[in-house]
């Protein structure tokens, strides 16, 4: 066969590259359940409907993928009025996907799923209801034998544990994550230093879990 | 404007991005391996009830090693073999039909099943939908063909090439042959050099060896 130029990474190989960071930052965001769980979901799909298909293939159900994308697309959005036949909303909605980097794209992408699954906890019936268990059928975070690093995570302060989660967890430079919480790369810069030593004090008195980097002498 | 001081991050570079210590620090905070697979799992089956993957794929354990079924919504778009290097064959898919591509068995069930049953000798043909895409001409043309040739039978490259129209163009049909994206569904191994040696096979000639075996000996049973 042909050799044909090396286009986008199938989509499963993006998973499996970036989903276990993608659920970390989900984690420290969210806590370690269900929700963490449906903001992953939720980065992914986005993620999916953005990367691109081949201009051969046909779309599985045309007259449905359009009425799905306009339902998902924001009221007043401009229509594209170009005749590509890429999937207009759906990367308005997430960027078009970077050709290197994926992983802070897929961070920025998670970091917009969680304040979604945070507005939609916030509507919820009963506000106060603790966060619900993981539910997709296997051992949650309870089943973990070193589970006990996620609580550690959640008790830092907001600044702390955004910090940890976009910096630390998800890879983005202070600059970003600096974008992202609204704060300024000098606050975020602290306040990831002081989460990360917070995160060290738990964890070396858990003899269970890895050190973290530097914590040899 | 960044201010950085040193000593402040654990490691002595640039301060607003983590070394690869740190990256993996990070990865010293658990997600199971088990829950990652099930949320891939939910994901695949919400991309595939919301229209959204393009190419759902599994590997299947066959006598002849792992094969990999990849599946669009048209039929079944590619069988491959282990040898071939299941990533490269996904790549290839990406680059010419869609990069949506997703690990979801659903899709490619009946010819899973099929296929079991193809091996154990309980069947002779395959009744399942093709997207034929990934060939185009003659050898598309000569690979629609090949189911013609009965199970436990073989032909010669030249008796397909009368076959096809085309009685010079035996070395089409040998690369007609070699480049089938469906085999043992779409039964190239059936398929020989006129003086009864293998000629090739993707699948490498044990594998062709045995296929050809395992339905001479079905036949003969089932003839008896």
């Amino acid at each position: 066969m042909k050799p044909t130029p090396r286009g986008p990474l199938p989509f499963d190989e993006v998973v499996r590259r970036h989903g276990a960071t993608v659920l970390r930052v989900c984690r420290a965001v969210l806590g370690p359940g269900a929700d963490a769980d449906d903001a992953w979901s939720e980065t992914f799909l986005a993620a999916l409907r953005a990367w691109p298909a081949a201009p051969a293939a046909p779309a599985a159900d045309p007259a449905a993928a359009v009425t799905d994308r306009r339902r998902r697309a924001r009221p007043g959005a401009d229509p594209d009025s170009t005749p590509d036949p890429g999937p207009d909303p759906a990367v308005a909605d997430v960027g078009r996907p970077p050709v290197d980097n994926v992983e802070a794209w897929l961070v920025r992408i998670a970091h917009r799923k969680a304040i979604d699954v945070i507005r939609a906890r916030a509507r919820r019936p009963v506000a106060s209801a603790p966060p619900s268990a993981s539910d997709v059928g296997v051992a949650g975070p309870d089943g973990d034998p070193t589970s006990d690093v996620w609580p550690a995570v959640a008790r830092l302060p907001d600044r702390q544990r955004l910090a940890v989660a976009y910096h630390w967890f998800g890879g983005l430079p202070h600059t970003e994550t600096a974008q992202l919480t609204g704060s300024t790369p000098a606050a975020v810069r602290r306040a990831a230093a002081d989460g990360l030593a917070a995160l060290r004090r738990v964890l070396s008195d858990d003899p269970a879990s890895s050190r973290p980097p530097g914590a040899r002498s | 404007m960044i201010t950085t001081s040193p000593g402040g991050d654990p490691a002595g570079h640039d301060p607003t991005r983590r070394s690869a210590a740190e990256a993996e620090w990070a990865s010293s905070f658990p997600v199971p391996s088990d829950h990652l697979t099930a949320l891939r799992h939910r994901l695949a089956r919400r991309a595939e009830a919301e229209g959204d993957l393009d190419i759902a794929y599994r590997t299947v354990d066959s006598p002849i090693g792992p094969l990999l079924l990849a599946a669009t919504d048209q039929g079944l778009l590619r069988v491959a073999f282990a040898g071939e290097g299941f990533d490269d064959v996904l790549q290839v898919l990406a680059d010419r039909v869609s990069a949506r591509i997703l690990a979801a068995p659903s899709r490619t069930d009946p010819v899973a099943r099929q296929l079991d049953e193809y091996f154990a000798g309980r069947r002779r043909a395959f009744d399942v939908r093709l997207d034929r895409r990934l060939s185009a001409g003659f050898r598309a043309a000569v690979q629609r063909l090949l189911p013609g040739i009965d199970y436990g039978h073989t032909v010669s490259y030249a008796e397909m090439a009368e076959r096809a129209g085309s009685p010079r163009a035996v070395r089409a049909v040998g690369t007609a042959c070699a480049t089938n994206p469906l085999p043992i569904v779409v039964p190239c191994h059936r398929v020989l050099r006129a003086d009864g040696s293998l000629g090739g096979y993707l699948g490498g000639p044990d594998s062709k060896r045995y296929l050809l075996a395992l339905e001479r000996a079905t036949a003969e049973k089932g003839s008896r």
